[in-house]
């Protein structure tokens, strides 16, 4: 313990701690969108837009799609939706071909493109502003136009490996139950079959002679494996030896 | 006794060794220079310096076969595991059959693999010269390996 050692107190830290974050600024909206959108040409493809912000959804909520073709350098402005009602393109390349999907509630704020062409390359931009949550970050998503969309890359895989699996899984599956389900009417037989022996023990009385008690035994066993089916039969005529054996 | 299940588990665990490096090294077609497997392309330039490797294309045989070569891994392990299960609990007289029928499986599988591939290489490389590098050749015989051991499973029985 050295004497004189200035001791840092705790206090100047948590005060510069409690500046920083009742100063800092509040939290900008953030959208998202996807990173690229895969359709094909004369479908249609919807384009996602969620976002999220630190404000209620407030009734002045506006949703704005941008649209930069391929290689262009403008970007214009195909969407716009402001105190609840959308603005769909009427006069550019986009006339009557979009449709409003989302829903300010959700926080969803989709489009549908429908009728694609392969002159619908590019990218598009999804700009959400909830006042007063106006700050914040634009998202983009990138539009391909194929003739035939290509399936990606794992679904076959995924698809052979899930199928074979799973069948094999379920062929043992049922034949375990099917074996158990066999297993338990064997058992069930035999709880019977002792149970009767039991019984006709049981009625016969206790001043009747050993033998006399073998004989009616033996022959509710016989009777019973007569209506029952082989294997109970084989089991019987065992135990009938057995007994005898004994004697 | 002994020396003979010491031999089923070296055979059993050679086709498990044989599938693995069969899936995994790349040289199921080699060229000059060039050489692909079942997950990438890798070509050597010609003074033997810089090796470049891309992804396979994603053509859908392709896909297959990387499937079922999957697959005959996974069945060949869980067939080494169940063996080992049932060493310890099956009855005296009993027969492997969980573990020979999964044996089985894998060496079927890794015969649809090869024989896809067979079939349809061509679709995935573009290459006129080439044979086939020792990786194929590796699954054509890992495919009797694990069907002999599949079956010596399923007509062996338990002694103790």
């Amino acid at each position: 313990m050295a004497p004189g050692a200035p001791s840092s107190s705790p206090s100047p830290v948590l005060a510069v701690l409690l500046f920083s974050l009742v100063l800092a600024p509040a939290q900008a909206i953030v959208v998202y969108t996807d990173r690229e959108v895969h359709g094909a040409v004369g479908s249609r493809v919807t384009l996602h837009c969620s976002f999220w912000s630190s404000e209620w959804v407030s009734d002045d909520i506006s949703f704005t799609w941008r649209y930069q073709p391929e290689g262009g350098r403008d970007a214009i402005s195909i969407f716009h939706y402001a105190k609840g009602q959308p603005y769909i393109d009427e006069v550019g390349t986009f006339k009557e071909r979009i449709q409003w999907v989302g829903d300010p509630r959700w926080k969803d704020g989709s489009i549908v493109i429908h009728n694609l062409d392969y002159s619908d390359n590019g990218t598009f931009t999804c700009d959400v502003k909830n006042p007063p949550d106006i700050v914040g970050k634009t998202s983009q998503v990138t539009l391909y136009v194929f003739e035939k969309v290509p399936t990606r890359y794992g679904v076959v895989l995924g698809a052979v490996i899930g199928a074979v699996l799973g069948g094999v899984l379920l062929l043992l599956l049922l034949f375990y139950l099917v074996r158990y389900c066999w297993l338990r009417r064997q058992a069930a037989l035999q709880r019977r079959l002792s149970a009767m022996e039991k019984g006709k023990l049981h009625k016969i009385g206790k001043d009747s002679s050993k033998r006399g008690r073998q004989t009616p035994v033996l022959y509710a066993m016989l009777d019973h494996s007569r209506s029952t089916k082989a294997a109970s039969e084989k089991k019987s005529k065992g135990l009938g030896e057995s007994r005898k054996d004994k004697k | 006794m002994l020396l003979l299940l010491l031999s089923i588990i070296v055979l059993h665990v050679a086709v498990l060794v044989l599938l693995f490096v069969s899936t995994i090294v790349s040289e199921w077609i080699v060229g000059n220079g060039h050489a692909t497997d079942l997950w990438q392309n890798c070509s050597t330039s010609s003074s033997g310096s810089i090796r470049h490797c891309f992804s396979s294309s994603t053509n859908e045989w392709l896909q297959s076969v990387q499937a079922t070569m999957i697959l005959s891994v996974i069945f060949s392990v869980m067939s080494l595991f169940l063996f080992f299960c049932q060493l310890f609990t099956l009855t005296k007289g009993g027969r492997f059959y969980l573990t020979g029928i999964f044996q089985i499986l894998a060496g079927l599988c890794v015969m649809s693999a090869a024989s896809i591939y067979t079939v349809r290489h061509s679709e995935w490389h573009l290459n006129s010269d080439y044979s086939y590098g020792f990786a194929y050749i590796l699954a054509w015989v890992a495919f009797p390996l694990a069907l002999l051991s599949g079956v010596i499973y399923v007509i062996l029985r338990k002694r103790e």
